[in-house]
């Protein structure tokens, strides 16, 4: 590598001085301007080739008709593709069978996860710990069943709701208006009693309390209260309540009754592979039956 | 610094080709033995077979990107100890801070894969074309006869076949080297393998072939970067003008005058491979390769003057020479407080290293407590906190896991999915396992915010074991 002559130029300036330092009004290099007006070129080919010019109603689209909704189908449906076949084995297995199948239980609780967080965490939670009327999926309590056939059903048809004749159905009648007031106060209190954090208060409303609660309560939650999954009554004798277990809560809930309501997912909502994918989900976190 | 008006400013220099010569000495032999060594380490480093048992690769160096683990002979890092890469690479800064404030730019002198390849290009180009004089013969030939065509021809070729061989070799640290060689030639190798090969090739055949010392001029940033590592005591190759000048060939001595000890026979030039003269003094191009060193002593020994008119030396050298000192030995150079700190600094990471290579355990976990909900009550009263707990077997067979925890004696495990404490976690995988903590309902832990526990692991197979401590949220919280 020769070495350049060092040249002191006589270049004129830009007439722009700071502190006594000028500025030189040198030319560009011409690989640089060349480089700068390819520049120019490309950007017309661009705004010509991509959607670039805005108009009255959206902008050009561009002769390559490239969209970013085009791209995300695109890899939507390539996605859809390649989960094809495992979607096709978890859709038609044994539901009691995927737990044994290391791969699919892995695809299914992370398939089910992420439609978890779609169309459940609304109500459940991002962590399925639920809400006051929205059970707790973690805990070890289910209303109508928690074998992975029940949980499946009940994700594919919902409970309670109009959409589906096939949804869960119960009703709990308003007592509001069939019992008196002291008849109420009697069975809260007996329901109270038979919880295990129950702290012991007047016995003789209790006592009662226990016949209005085999008269009117125990056809649907058990002579002993501890409740009938086929028909959505809450075992009352453990210690988690979906909408709370004091005295107030309790009032409320006898003299007006609940109706949870849950969607159906099954059909338009959700495919097969995806409700069990849910389901799966759903009976690992920890309460499965 | 010449004061000529030319016509106008030149912004475009054509490269000046350079035609280094031959030369013997002592430099010359040291960067031939670091060539073999460093061509022999890179070439050979993938073919070495190293016994791991059943399930694992037998490479003994292998980037397995594909299943993300990275096999050193009997080291094998997983992606979460990342960390010893990075503590490489913070060795190797401090290495490359040690050797460029002690030794200045020898890296790019003796090391640099650019310098190591381009010399092995130049010695190719040198037997096929002959040395400086040919060469510079055939450069200036303008007539392209057969001769010319010939000999062009085949250095091509033989540096197109090293630099093959280049890109080949790259792509063997990442799969099995025998097959992959297989498939290479039966056309059956994956397309990226190709691809790299193809990408590396051409940049081996045009950085060594053509491009040489414009890459450490133009391209390479670490020369401007160790420029600012030097100091005064930084040994670079130097040209005793003090002694040297006023230089004189024998047609231009006139009786009477003065003479250096320098002849001007441009051998320091002629053997340059960045083509600049070093009686110039420290210039940027210069990759301080010491080869001017070798042909400069040379020359001195024979017309019967002492060696080192060119020498590694130091800044401080010049004033102390030049007011007629002796030199400061070179080992007082290098040892200083800066390069001393930077050893140590340098040891304190690798033994750091070490230490933490030598500690690890073939079975680890990490613990990731679910945190929504904090805690969940179940139908008893019992209070349950869940953990996601990554089980880690790095052998080449399945291994029985059970889990236990400590801490509390009220506190009990119960593993998703099993009715036992254990679980077989597939050879050379990670299991992730969600790990349940139960408190029954009157116990400390199910009343207090935050309870200490510790989670076990153990190979029940052979007793190994491994913990992580973690927190149990009760109630209170």
């Amino acid at each position: 590598m020769a070495k350049q002559p060092r040249k002191k130029q006589e270049v004129e300036t830009t007439g722009h001085e700071w502190d006594g330092i000028e500025e030189y009004n040198n030319p560009l290099p011409r690989w640089w301007l060349w480089v700068f007006y390819a520049t120019i070129v490309w950007a017309i080919w661009y705004t010509i080739a991509y959607p670039a010019w805005p108009m009255i109603s959206g902008a050009t689209e561009g002769y390559k008709g490239w969209s970013t909704r085009a791209n995300v189908a695109q890899e939507l449906a390539e996605a859809e593709a390649a989960n094809a076949e495992i979607n096709d084995r978890l859709a038609s297995v044994e539901l009691a069978s995927i737990s044994d199948d290391p791969e699919l239980a892995g695809y299914a609780r992370s398939a089910g996860a992420a439609v978890f967080k779609t169309f459940c965490a609304q109500c459940h939670g991002s962590g399925a710990a639920g809400a006051k009327g929205y059970p707790n999926l973690q805990d070890d309590a289910w209303l109508w069943g928690g074998t992975i056939d029940d949980i499946h059903y009940t994700v594919s048809h919902g409970i309670r709701n109009e959409d589906d004749p096939d949804a869960r159905y119960s009703e709990m009648p308003a007592f509001g208006e069939l019992l008196e007031p002291e008849q109420i106060e009697q069975v809260v209190n007996y329901v109270m009693s038979l919880s295990p954090t129950y702290e012991p208060q007047d016995a003789s409303l209790v006592t009662e309390g226990e016949t209005v609660f085999l008269d009117q309560c125990a056809v649907c939650h058990g002579d002993d209260g501890t409740g009938d999954i086929y028909q959505g009554a809450p075992n009352l004798t453990d210690a988690i309540w979906l909408y709370g277990g004091d005295y107030e809560t309790l009032m409320e809930t006898v003299t007006n009754s609940r109706f949870g309501v849950m969607p159906p997912m099954g059909g338009a909502n959700l495919s097969e592979a995806e409700i069990r994918a849910v389901a799966t989900y759903v009976h690992q976190l920890g309460g499965g039956e | 610094m010449s004061d000529t008006q030319p016509d106008a400013p030149s912004l475009y220099a054509a490269r000046e080709p350079v035609f280094p010569k031959k030369v013997y000495g002592r430099f010359r032999n040291l960067k031939w033995l670091i060539m073999i060594f460093t061509l022999g380490v890179y070439y050979l480093t993938p073919w070495i077979r190293w016994d791991r048992g059943p399930n694992l690769p037998d490479q003994a160096v292998l980037v397995d990107l594909a299943n993300r683990r990275f096999f050193f002979f009997w080291i094998e890092i997983w992606p979460h100890e990342f960390y010893f890469i990075a503590g490489l690479l913070v060795m190797a800064g401090l290495g490359l801070f040690l050797f460029t404030s002690a030794l200045g730019r020898v890296w790019c002198g003796y090391a640099c894969p650019q310098t190591v390849w381009t010399d092995l290009f130049i010695l190719v180009e040198r037997w096929v074309e002959g040395d400086r004089n040919a060469r510079l013969r055939l450069h200036r030939q303008k007539k392209l006869d057969f001769r010319k065509v010939r000999l062009r021809m085949t250095k091509w070729i033989a540096w197109l076949l090293i630099a093959v061989a280049t890109g080949g070799a790259w792509v063997f640290y990442f799969t099995d080297a025998p097959t992959l060689l297989i498939d290479l030639f039966t056309l059956n190798a994956h397309p990226v393998a190709y691809t790299t090969i193809a990408v590396l090739t051409g940049t081996t055949f045009f950085f060594g072939g053509f491009a040489r010392e414009q890459i450490c001029i133009y391209a390479c940033p670490w020369p401007r970067i160790q420029a600012a590592m030097m100091d005064e005591d930084t040994l670079v190759v130097g040209y005793r003008e003090w002694r040297g000048e006023p230089r004189k060939n024998s047609d231009e001595v006139k009786a009477g005058e003065t003479q250096g000890d320098c002849i001007d026979c441009m051998a320091c030039v002629n053997v340059c491979p960045v083509g600049i003269d070093i009686r110039d003094g420290q210039q940027l191009e210069c990759i301080t390769c010491a080869l001017c060193i070798d042909a400069c002593d040379d020359i001195m020994e024979k017309i019967g003057k002492p060696r080192g008119l060119i020498d590694y030396m130091a800044l401080t050298d010049e004033q102390n020479e030049r007011a007629g000192n002796a030199p400061k030995p070179i080992i007082r150079h290098i040892l200083r407080p800066r390069t001393i700190l930077y050893t140590a600094l340098w040891s304190l990471v690798g033994f750091g290293l070490l230490f933490a290579l030598f500690i690890r355990s073939d079975i680890d976990m990490t613990v990731a407590p679910v945190r929504n909900p904090t805690f969940v009550t179940l139908s008893d009263g019992t209070i349950r906190n869940v953990y996601e707990v990554r089980l880690r077997n790095k052998h080449g067979e399945d291994r029985p896991f059970r889990m236990t925890v400590s801490g509390d004696p009220a506190i009990r495990i119960q593993l998703e999915g099993t009715p036992y404490g254990a679980v077989t976690v597939p050879a050379d995988s990670t299991m992730l396992q969600r790990v349940y903590l139960m408190a029954p309902p009157s116990s400390e832990p199910a009343h207090s915010e935050r309870t200490e526990v510790r989670l076990w692991v153990e190979d029940t197979s052979n007793g190994e074991r491994a913990y992580q401590d973690t927190i149990f949220n009760g109630r209170d919280n």
